[in-house]
């Protein structure tokens, strides 16, 4: 059987390439594209790629665990959705990154240890209850739309792109979680309840996501200052919570430096789970 | 022509002069190989026949999404898992359409799920299987979405309208599935030697219960004649076997693995492609719900189910809420 029969043979039931789904939606940019222009970034460019490529990838990570697990089959199809944004995200992000090193994203992904890692302790949180997972993503949406929409003015040309795709789609991960998030605030005294212990969980992480590090201030135009996006942060999501039903909790901040490598203790289940099978085949091709 | 619905006993084998003219339309409609819409009369058994088919279908894509999202978080680079995540997500998407077209015949969602959960429905016995390899993301695609594949061409033409059309868009998608599962084997054969045992082990597990999905032979299988009847299927469970058999075969050689079947060949004068005796005594077995992984699929659904309640319940109160304002 040669190429074309095989295409035929495979064919022959129809549209080899339909997908409910965008696995690469419209002409954005793609992490093949990103590989291909190989406009290689300084050391620390590709550092600050690197940061947004780990939170997006740790984040897809924890919400594809959703999918089959949902508490409908439409948010099956959401959470499902916005994991695959997001995984895309990660995919552009760290390819970016890995052309200032000679590595490929799945390099960087694969066999990085725990404390080579730069994400978020946020999203490196526990799925949790429906409501847990909501909220988070409540708390990341509003976060990475504000990041992306100012990264669109970026100097270097790669990241601007990339979060050009990004925030359109952030922009509808944020919508759902805040229809979610006043749903179950003003559902039933349970879900309420629910969302009130998710807000008490999950607030402790959001003082990293406004930590200004040395990298920031060092790429200038290049990247956003984090403290810069916090009162516009805190008003977005104080007014979702507030249609709610919510308060944002008094609980204090907790001490976490993921940037630099000091993760929660989920970190290393996550990679454990997520590298295992890439690592029992060092330099297989898949 | 003759109705193609057999009468019931009792009072109702005399219908009523209404029920002989509907029954006539509605032959004539298949008789004509036109479409049967919701709102048209159809016979009972012909309601009853699809309902069943149609959420079994739908049950099948939604345990279906567990044997592959078992291995989401573990795929070993990130291309595959977008594309594994893309096609765990097209079979949530397939098994809403089919819960939708089945609820056009006048059963809700709701009961439908419940059918599920309590065991009194069916899905597709294939699933009960493991998936243990990674490979197996690439037997699944290549040999059960392609058996489903060949099963559900058909169907685009099936007699009921919702369900052809669900139909027409579920097999564009799930060629692409076919596609992405054979080009996973594709890459493991060309691989590593473990990459390639892995695959070969992935294909002689699935390669059996996929012929077996297209269901038990045709004099064993005591459905199939009023199914065709009444063209909702169009070829029979050995016909469509006898296709995908043949073509799995020679797709087989662009591998480089091989079949475990080492009798398989094409009979030319019988014209048929002669394949090892199915184990049907296994295939009645899973289906009493013994197989590897019966207990495991179902409890998942239940759990997510359970699981998912408080949110269910929150999301009809706050509608109900919304509803209440917007009336004041």
């Amino acid at each position: 059987m040669n190429h074309e029969e095989l295409d035929a043979s495979l064919d022959s039931f129809g549209d080899a390439l339909a997908s409910a789904t965008r696995v690469t939606p419209g002409n954005a940019l793609r992490p093949e594209d990103i590989a291909v222009a190989g406009a290689k970034p300084s050391d620390e460019v590709a550092q600050y790629a690197l940061h947004l490529g780990d939170d997006a990838l740790i984040l897809a990570q924890r919400l594809s665990h959703w999918i089959s697990r949902a508490p409908e089959i439409e948010e099956d199809i959401a959470l499902g959705n916005i994991a695959l944004d997001v995984l895309g995200h990660a995919r552009s992000f760290l390819t970016y990154a890995g052309l200032a090193w000679d590595k490929s994203e799945d390099d960087l992904a694969y066999w990085r240890e725990e404390e080579d890692f730069t994400s978020l302790q946020i999203v490196e949180q526990p799925n949790g209850h429906f409501g847990v997972t909501i909220m988070r993503q409540l708390i990341i949406s509003i976060y990475q739309h504000l990041l992306y929409s100012k990264l669109l003015e970026s100097k270097d040309e790669t990241i601007a792109a990339i979060c050009a795709k990004a925030v359109k789609e952030v922009d509808y991960h944020r919508d759902h979680a805040a229809a979610w998030t006043i749903r179950l605030g003003q559902g039933t005294e349970e879900s309420a309840e629910k969302m009130r212990h998710a807000l008490e969980v999950l607030w402790p992480y959001t003082g990293e996501m406004f930590q200004d590090e040395e990298l920031h201030r060092s790429l200038g135009e290049v990247a956003v200052l984090p403290s810069t996006l916090r009162e516009a942060w805190e008003k977005e999501i104080t007014d979702v919570l507030a249609e709610a039903g919510l308060q944002i909790p008094k609980t204090g901040m907790a001490m976490a430096h993921g940037r630099v490598g000091e993760h929660s203790e989920h970190l290393g289940f996550i990679l454990a789970e997520m590298q295992v099978l890439a690592r029992k085949h060092p330099g297989a091709s898949w | 022509m003759a109705p193609t619905t057999p009468q019931e006993p009792g009072l109702s084998a005399v219908p009523s002069y209404e029920e002989q003219q509907s029954q006539s339309r509605f032959d004539a409609l298949i008789g004509d190989d036109s479409r049967i819409e919701p709102r048209d009369w159809m016979p009972e058994p012909y309601r009853k026949t699809l309902t069943r088919q149609i959420s079994q279908h739908a049950h099948s894509e939604i345990i279906g999404m567990q044997p592959e999202a078992n291995w989401i978080t573990r795929a070993p680079s990130l291309k595959r898992k977008s594309i594994l995540m893309a096609k765990v997500q097209d079979e949530a998407g397939h098994g809403l359409y089919l819960y939708s077209a089945a609820e056009t015949l006048g059963t809700e969602r709701d009961e439908l799920n419940d059918q599920l959960l309590t065991g009194r429905a069916k899905y597709s016995s294939i699933f009960n299987y493991t998936a243990r390899n990674w490979a197996d993301m690439g037997a699944i695609g290549w040999l059960v979405d392609g058996a489903a594949i060949a099963n559900q061409v058909p169907l685009c033409r099936a007699s009921y309208g919702p369900y052809g059309r669900a139909m027409v868009r579920v097999c564009k998608e799930e060629s692409f599935h076919q596609r992405q599962g054979f080009e996973i084997l594709l890459s493991l054969s060309r691989g590593t030697e473990k990459q390639k045992q892995m695959a070969q082990d992935a294909i002689n597990r699935f390669y059996e219960p996929s012929l077996m999905m297209f269901g038990p032979p045709d004099d064993q299988s005591p459905n199939s004649a009023q199914s065709m009847a009444w063209k909702i299927k169009r070829f029979s469970n050995d016909e469509l076997r006898q296709r995908f058999v043949g073509m799995i075969a020679e797709q087989v050689k662009v591998l480089g693995l091989t079949l475990p079947d080492e009798n398989l060949h094409f009979d030319e004068e019988k014209k048929q492609w002669i394949h090892k005796d199915l184990n049907w005594d296994e295939f009645m077995n899973v289906i009493k719900g013994n197989g590897p992984a019966n207990a495991q699929r179902l409890e998942r659904r239940r759990e997510a189910h359970r699981e998912g309640a408080w949110v269910r319940e929150a999301a009809t109160a706050y509608a109900a809420k919304q509803e209440q304002s917007e009336v004041a």
